[in-house]
């Protein structure tokens, strides 16, 4: 057991003296989030917009990051170390991975989710190919994109506690810290910081995804006609 | 306006050409039905109007302008377009989606928005509509805001693709009236697809009827195609109630009235009854002057001297010349003595109808 005898689960009094520390902590996990999902869009959409035009890279490319995916990210960062050292680029490398799989296959489920009655009009209404696109289908797209969003990065919010490991880890460093010492209250003090940030996030994409998509919600079975 | 010549269409996999070497001319602010059964090359003609669907070869010119030579954007901007599923763009209100067009082409928001007043009063749309989005409108509704939207930059051309399918037949019924009367004043040049040849007798001014591989099995107003169908494929596409259906397309002064029993409030009672007998219906109408009053028999002037000593009754229902054969039909026989008064302009007695002059219109 990680506790040592006779301490209480959670020393008030360390968290209080550590305050800035957490808070720098958590501003670095923040950073790390949003660069690994950040850079994780940039990469997946024009590959699932590729994708989606061609439709037979859809296997392969869900194959690769699906493989990407089964990785360990343990064994991923003890591979990377070698070459990128003990450093962001390294956390980053592996965080961007693992949110491959996720954002392609919403992104190309959210286009494929387009009704095909409201392409062939706006097609027929003369559309171009990069209005289709901007105009039609990724606001369309948009609810499934952010619901693929927000599972990236409730995931990449737990997973950057593991790159604590390779001297990043935001606030998984407490979680290491309090495991190396038989010390509780940073373990816990980390974990729930880290469970309420992904919560949050969470929870402020589906605002965004709603104050950006308002005729999702607005359905009524309509006035008499 | 539009002319198709040798058009041909091969879809890859496809052993048999979806449309072979269709030839087909349409005449300006007319509406022309493309009917025919699933596989007919109807909606694949369509589309290759506006090149959704690029014909393998052939000549299609639009407006003098042959549209293989250009940007098919800029012709589809052109053209107006519906469909049966309508549609609506479902993340842009009925406002924007009516303004959809005007937007492509780049018009200033002062003529947009004068533009969608315009289409507000033609279609007869109500305001409230506008700020919503389409999932909140009924079918009916969204039909016509698909109409309305496919009318925005005021196309002379329009393609429509069962454009009335996807709702019940109620509001189909009345969607077509509203259309229709629309066209009487706008005059658009219409490619209209439908499988419903009901629907194309009613819409069309000319009815294309396709076979298989887009052949033309008879191109003819919806008249002619009831009154003589071109051949065995074109009388079972249009069905058994074509002596029917064509009555709605006949008025009463296309085959013209006969001659009834008349006399004036003038005549004598025996000259009346005289006239009763010679016809057989056991009436005879009282005009005076031309104005019809009524009727009498030989119960009612069975104690008078003269017509005008009697109270004639009026007619409970009579035709006019603009009204269709089947109204009239329907006149005739539910009247007690299967006869039909033809009446013009304030009670003007022009003659009568029976059973027998309609059925031989029927016959033909």
């Amino acid at each position: 057991m990680i506790l040592a005898q006779g301490e209480p689960l959670l020393e008030w009094d360390w968290i209080v003296r550590h305050s800035s520390q957490i808070f720098e902590r958590f501003l670095q996990h923040a950073e790390l989030t949003a660069i690994a999902v950040g850079i994780g869009l940039l990469i997946s959409f024009p590959v699932a917009v590729f994708a989606y035009r061609h439709r037979w890279l859809i296997g392969p490319v869900t194959w690769f990051t699906g493989l990407l995916y089964t990785i360990p990210s343990l064994a991923l960062f003890a591979f990377l170390v070698p070459y990128t050292g003990l450093s962001t680029t390294t956390a980053e490398i592996g965080l961007v991975s693992y949110t491959l799989l996720i954002l392609i296959r919403n992104i190309v489920a959210g286009l494929d989710g387009v009704p095909a009655d409201t392409r062939e009009a706006a097609i027929g209404m003369g559309y171009t190919k990069r209005q289709l696109l901007w105009k039609v289908e990724l606001p369309l797209a948009l609810p499934v994109m952010v619901a693929g969003i927000r599972i990236a990065s409730v995931t990449t919010i737990g997973l950057v506690t593991v790159t604590a490991l390779i001297g990043q880890g935001g606030l998984g460093y407490f979680i290491l810290l309090g495991l190396r010492r038989f010390f509780s209250t940073p373990i816990i003090a980390g974990t729930i910081l880290s469970v309420a940030f992904a919560m949050t996030v969470d929870a402020a994409l589906l605002i965004g995804q709603r104050a950006l998509t308002p005729w999702v919600r607005r359905k009524s079975p309509g006035l008499a006609s | 306006m539009i002319s198709l010549t040798d058009v041909t269409k091969r879809f890859p996999h496809s052993s048999q050409p979806a449309v072979d070497r269709l030839s087909l001319e349409i005449e300006a602010g007319k509406v022309v039905c493309l009917v025919g059964p699933s596989g007919c090359g109807k909606t694949t003609t369509l589309k290759m109007i506006n090149r959704l669907i690029e014909p393998t070869s052939g000549s299609i010119v639009v407006n003098g302008a042959e549209i293989l030579r250009q940007d098919p954007v800029k012709l589809r901007r052109d053209i107006g377009y519906v469909i049966q599923s309508v549609g609506l763009m479902p993340h842009r209100t009925i406002e924007q989606n009516i303004e959809t067009v005007p937007r492509l082409v780049g018009w200033d928001q002062a003529r947009i928005r004068k533009r969608v007043d315009e289409l507000v009063s033609i279609f007869d749309l109500d305001r409230d509509l506008l700020p919503r989005y389409p999932a909140e409108l009924s079918g009916g509704q969204r039909q016509r805001v698909g109409v309305a939207r496919a009318l925005a930059v005021d196309p002379p051309v329009m393609l429509m693709d069962e454009p009335f399918g996807a709702v019940d037949p109620i509001v189909r019924e009345r969607l077509q009236d509203e259309f229709l009367e629309i066209q009487s004043s706008l005059k658009k040049t219409i490619v209209f697809v439908t499988h419903d040849i009901d629907e194309a007798i009613k819409m069309s001014d000319r009815i294309v009827i396709l076979n298989q591989g887009g052949k033309i099995e008879q191109h003819a107003p919806p008249e002619e195609i009831l009154r003589s169908p071109a051949n065995e494929f074109v009388m079972q596409f249009v069905g058994a109630e074509r002596g029917l259906k064509r009555l709605s397309l006949v008025s009463v002064s296309d085959i013209g009235v006969e001659e009834g029993p008349v006399v004036s409030p003038s005549a004598s009672a025996d000259e009346a009854k005289r006239v009763i007998d010679e016809f057989g219906f056991g009436w005879t109408s009282v005009v005076d002057d031309g104005q019809l009053l009524g009727w009498v028999d030989e119960e009612m002037l069975h104690d008078a001297a003269g017509v005008d000593e009697v109270k004639a009754r009026k007619f409970a229902a009579f035709v006019t010349p603009d009204s269709s054969l089947r109204k009239a039909l329907d006149s005739v026989v539910s009247s007690r003595t299967q006869v039909a008064v033809v009446l013009g302009d304030g009670q003007n007695y022009l003659g009568i109808l029976t059973l027998e002059h309609i059925s031989k219109e029927i016959i033909h």
